[in-house]
């Protein structure tokens, strides 16, 4: 059955608490999910008090002080610090985001801060993603084509055609999606999750592809598409604001349709 | 778990584990006549409810006679036979969401399966033996 609890040496225990500095007029608490694998304990979460005044306006602002001036052992993926690599995704205040893209002023009281849900944990806020990659990998994210572009020049497009990929490109594979799905946290080792099937979508809209009854043929699964029951998680949470439960709907339906 | 235990020990590549066994390349017809079931269950349901509702106080030669009339018949042999189908199917979503090991999925999917049909049959045949 699904595990709805924790197992023992999951659960949380409280940590450090590391005060601000004297002096510091506005002060915010940053609560931080921490877990170091080399030393054997439970996970805990360390309380960081920030002066916001000596602090950028972000999330992963706040993040990079704490590792800089505070606690270097503090482990986080990041990039870009503009919302277009998708390395700083993590759950904050509740909701999978970007932390470079997460205001610290639209979270009330304490920032809580913790790895992606329901993945399983390299250290601290990096969540290991590899099971997500290969499922990624599995629907072949590249353009299929038997016919050899024109000689000299690109394989072309009208614009409706390439308005349909709208929506759909934007996406930087975060993963906040994914990891945001119920679905996906019971079944993520057979269905696919909203991140990689709206690239699989991504690929069946587009008009130069030739692949697009394979690539449904690959989808066509109780598990691997069907899993998803428009809970609608996924497009609530993206940092991108992109609709993934839509395009997971325009596969159902170019399914339904295809069978006559 | 033991699902979790695998994951942890087996060498396979992540791209060999997530392809798995392929495609089962269904699942396109469960999940369309689940909707299509539905939305036939919409208005035959509520023709159910009032209907049973307007028969509260009949006697029981009212009742009989209500349901032997042919076309009373068909539309509850029609609501018998979508809402136990109807049943079955999201029973079995439910059952996939939530059941890991697959023998005791398939046990439950098989089990609602027969009940539905026991139930369906002998509710089917009740109105048969009034209306024919």
């Amino acid at each position: 059955m699904a595990t709805f609890t924790l197992p023992r040496n999951s659960t949380i225990q409280p940590g450090k608490t590391y005060k601000a500095p004297p002096g510091a007029k506005n002060v915010k608490a940053f609560r931080i999910y921490r877990w170091d694998p080399d030393s054997g304990e439970n996970p805990r979460t360390d309380t960081y008090e920030i002066d916001l005044d000596q602090c950028g306006p972000m999330v992963l602002d706040a993040l990079i002080k704490i590792k800089n001036e505070v606690d270097s052992t503090l482990t986080f993926r990041r990039s870009c610090r503009e919302g277009i690599c998708g390395s700083c995704s993590m759950n904050i205040d509740g909701l999978n985001t970007l932390a470079c893209l997460k205001p610290i002023e639209d979270v009330k009281g304490e920032v809580r801060i913790y790895p992606l849900p329901h993945m399983p944990v390299v250290k601290d806020l990096v969540p290991d993603l590899s099971q997500l990659y290969a499922q990624l990998r599995s629907i072949e994210p590249w353009l299929k084509a038997d016919t050899p572009p024109p000689p000299d020049a690109e394989r072309r497009q009208s614009r409706e055609e390439r308005a349909r990929l709208d929506g759909l490109w934007e996406c930087i594979l975060c993963f906040c999606c994914s990891t945001a799905c119920p679905s996906y946290w019971w079944n993520g080792d057979r269905y696919l999750g909203p991140a990689v099937l709206l690239q699989a979508y991504r690929w069946i809209a587009d008009s130069r592809d030739e692949h697009t009854g394979e690539r449904l043929d690959q989808l066509e699964d109780p598990f691997r598409l069907y899993r998803c029951h428009t809970i609608m998680n996924c497009t609530r949470t993206c940092p991108k604001g992109l609709n993934p439960a839509a395009a997971i709907g325009k596969i159902k339906q170019l399914l339904v349709e295809r069978q006559g | 778990m033991a699902e979790d235990q695998v994951r942890t020990t087996t060498l396979r590549t992540p791209l060999g584990r997530v392809r798995g066994l392929g495609s089962a390349k269904s699942g396109v017809r469960h999940w369309w006549v689940q909707r299509v079931t539905s939305a036939a269950l919409l208005p035959l349901t509520l023709w159910f409810v009032i209907s049973a509702a307007l028969l509260a106080g009949a006697t029981h030669a009212e009742t009989v006679a209500w349901i032997a009339r042919p076309w009373n018949a068909v539309l509850l042999l029609l609501t018998i036979g979508l809402s136990f189908y109807h049943t079955a199917l999201g029973a079995q979503v439910i059952f996939e969401d939530y059941i890991n090991q697959e023998w005791l999925r398939m046990a439950y999917i098989l089990g609602v399966k027969a009940l539905c049909w026991l139930l369906g049959l002998a509710a089917a045949l009740a109105v048969l033996r009034i209306a024919v």
